[in-house]
């Protein structure tokens, strides 16, 4: 990397410390700066925790009362919590939207950003995994899907596949991201050998975990809803719709607390991918309910129930428009011509199009694959109270973790903290 | 007050305050936590187990049942037999969705009394169709009603079973005598097989099953009909701690028409085999593939 931006700011000839040594002193910054900061952070941080503790509050709840608690039932076995794993596993991997012009199409403007995306593809891995411990029966027994020590059922059980690449996809990031720190840290040059291969690999990787991911509903015989060979493609496209949302507004947030200075290069690419991810996205979505409505018949009740309703039933039914409208609305605020220059109308597209992905991959995608059921019964779904604090919970204790993984990473990541100035 | 004096103040009053709110928060997980039982936790998968492994954990669950329920039961390791493979047919001509059948699923396997739980459903059809949308299972009235069937569906053992495929801890799994059991000490609860499962066979236990001393069932299978533990999913054995000992379903005992007919496909000369052989049988969802040893047929 020629243009390494950090290359003219700090190149102070490293100490020499022995390496174990060194690597403690890093840790300990990095947590120095983890609990220290003005009152905003202060601030900030203590709504979070505060969210966080009643979601672990309401998990209590439900660990002793049983899932009971929850609005599920045998019909609708899966809810609130398994829409937020799989939207969350598209936040993580649409943060690879970044690394790959940053490498692939040597991005200058982006390479200065990319950590962002890697530090934000580790917090919604921890995401998705608190997601799948809260949606567990008897976490006690989490132990038995460990390879090696549980009983792992690879390679036929594609959830087993979906705890490989998601762990795997989590210690590739923290590799690099930690890493490019350390390095940073001593003042020291990455070498190339240490973080490349993986960069690479992570690429072919976060493309992995949503295909994955989308194959455990995808595969299943008795859901004609999800039984698709559309649902993986649908998945990578509005990953990479809600990732780069999410990664511009939080450019933006990074701009405003002044740790990173950087040009319009980045928000400007991940506009334009964008810009043809939301066409890709309702282009598939309208293939989908022509081939259901069209064809008409039985397999088309889920998408009947999920846009018109079925048998007086309508639960789902504002959730699909309000996202089909936010989608429309943000790919019509993508292509006007004066959202190119008005970064409020950019993050306007962006929140619609954050929160229409969010409830089309959520109440939109993982419910109606239950309703009407096996045998054809319609029950209904409607999150509880405690699946609701638990899943704010979660994404508390997501944002706790990126605001962290943001403040440490970026204050090495331009040499302000160094070994030097420890 | 000076300042640095305010500010560690303060700093020990937030403090105080953050440690109180995190153990307020805390306490019902570390309540959790301290019910666990250790030996339960690390018990192994019923395959790893030395017969002197569960005899032990089968006289634990039965003094927990004791402790828990207030009943003597006795809950015993039932294998399959050599040359047993069972199947079922169900004569639809004959059913008259009376739900005979799901009441004695009820009692015979311990099932939950509050949420009235049991591995059938009795569907009301249409005649003249196939189409279970077309069909509802919450029928309220005399039976059977003019212009209809009745469709008995529970778990159909199928012997390319989508749910033992998913299940990512090998929980459930085909026995050598055709049943797809569960190990209830060893599923973690993430409830992919009910998603899988084209028939609606699997429940999920929400809650700890409640069962009035008087109406336990004390014949127990280890997997089948013990009382459940809360979290773990469960489904039709066939009835297997009756089944495997000769004796026939509580589901076809309790049918009062003679729809239901139960044996072992390797008998030249059981019914099921007779059935088998002079009827057009067929099984549900064919196209899935699931390969299902329940049959259904028509008389006439």
């Amino acid at each position: 990397m020629a243009a390494d931006p950090t290359a003219a700011v700090t190149p102070p000839p490293p100490p020499s410390l022995p390496p174990a040594l060194s690597y403690l002193r890093f840790l300990r910054a990095a947590l120095v700066r983890s609990f220290s900061g003005s009152w905003r952070f202060y601030a900030w941080m203590t709504i979070l925790t505060a969210i966080a503790l009643v979601g672990l509050n309401a998990w209590g709840h439900q660990l002793n009362q049983g899932m009971q608690v929850t609005a599920l039932s045998d019909h609708v076995s899966w809810g609130l919590y398994i829409a937020n794993f799989t939207f969350g596993v598209g936040l993580a991997a649409g943060a690879v939207m970044m690394v790959i012009p940053a490498y692939l199409y040597d991005d200058h403007e982006m390479h200065d950003v990319v950590i962002i995306g890697e530090l934000l593809a580790i917090a919604a891995i921890v995401v998705c995994i608190g997601f799948i411990i809260v949606d567990m029966g008897r976490p006690d027994r989490l132990w038995h899907i460990i390879p090696g020590i549980g009983r792992f059922h690879w390679p036929v059980s594609m959830l087993t596949w979906d705890v490989l690449v998601l762990n795997g996809y989590l210690l590739i990031n923290l590799h690099i991201a930690g890493y490019l720190m350390y390095q940073r840290y001593l003042g020291k040059k990455p070498r190339k050998g240490w973080y490349l291969p993986f960069v690479f690999l992570s690429i072919g990787w976060a493309i992995s975990i949503h295909t994955v991911t989308a194959f455990l509903y995808q595969g299943l015989g008795g859901r004609p809803f999800w039984n698709s060979a559309l649902l993986a493609p649908r998945f990578l496209a509005t990953a990479f719709i809600s990732g780069p949302a999410f990664v511009i507004v939080l450019l933006h947030v990074v701009r405003w607390t002044g740790r990173l200075t950087f040009g319009d290069g980045p928000i400007r690419t991940l506009t334009s991918i964008m810009r043809v991810t939301v066409l890709l996205n309702l282009f598939m979505l309208g293939s989908e309910l022509f081939t259901a409505l069209y064809t008409g018949g039985s397999h088309a009740t889920a998408i009947e129930y999920l846009f018109f309703g079925s048998h007086g039933k309508h639960a789902l039914v504002p959730y699909m428009w309000t996202a089909v409208a936010l989608n429309v609305t943000s790919a019509v605020l993508l292509y006007l011509p004066r959202t190119r220059t008005d970064h409020r109308l950019l993050l306007a597209a962006c929140g619609a199009a954050f929160v229409g992905i969010y409830l089309e991959k959520g109440m939109g995608l993982i419910v109606p694959g239950f309703v009407p059921s096996t045998l054809h019964e319609l029950v209904e779904y409607t999150p509880s109270v405690t699946e609701w604090k638990v899943t704010a919970g979660i994404w508390a204790l997501g944002l706790l973790v990126l605001t962290v993984a943001l403040k440490v990473g970026l204050a090495m990541w331009t040499g302000r903290v160094n070994v030097r100035t420890d | 007050m000076s300042g640095p004096n305010r500010r560690v103040a303060l700093k020990v009053v937030g403090a105080t305050l953050g440690a109180g709110a995190f153990a307020y928060a805390g306490r019902p997980v570390a309540q959790w936590a301290a019910n666990l039982d250790l030996d339960e936790v690390l018990t192994r998968h019923y395959k790893e187990l030395t017969p002197e492994d569960l005899a032990q954990i089968l006289r634990r669950l039965e003094a927990e049942t004791q402790e828990t329920y207030g009943v003597d039961v006795r809950i015993e390791d039932i294998p399959p037999q050599d040359g047993v493979s069972f199947g079922y047919a169900l004569n639809l001509s004959l059913c008259i969705g009376c739900r005979k059948c799901v009441e004695a699923c009820h009692q015979e396997n311990n099932h939950d009394r509050r949420t009235n739980n049991s591995y059938i459903r009795v569907l009301e059809m249409e005649q003249g169709s196939f189409d279970m949308e077309k069909g509802t299972v919450d029928y309220d009235h005399t039976v059977p009603a003019p212009g209809k069937y009745y469709m008995p569906v529970q778990c159909q053992q199928c012997d390319d079973a989508p749910c033992v495929t998913v299940c990512p801890v090998e929980a459930t799994w085909k026995e050598k005598d055709g049943i797809v059991v569960v190990d209830y000490n060893w599923c973690i609860g993430c409830r992919y097989c009910e998603a899988a499962c084209p028939y609606h066979a699997r429940r999920f236990n929400w809650r700890a099953p409640e069962i009035p001393a008087d109406e336990i069932n004390p014949d127990q299978g280890y997997l089948s009909n013990r009382i459940r533990p809360q979290g773990v999913v469960e489904k039709c054995t066939f009835c297997l701690h009756r089944t495997r000992k000769g004796l026939l379903p509580a589901c076809l005992e309790a049918c009062p028409t003679g729809s239901r007919v139960f044996g072992t496909l390797l008998d030249p000369k059981s019914d099921i085999r007779w059935v088998l052989e002079h009827k057009r049988v067929y099984v549900l969802k064919e196209e899935l593939g699931t390969r299902p040893r329940f049959f259904y047929f028509f008389d006439k």
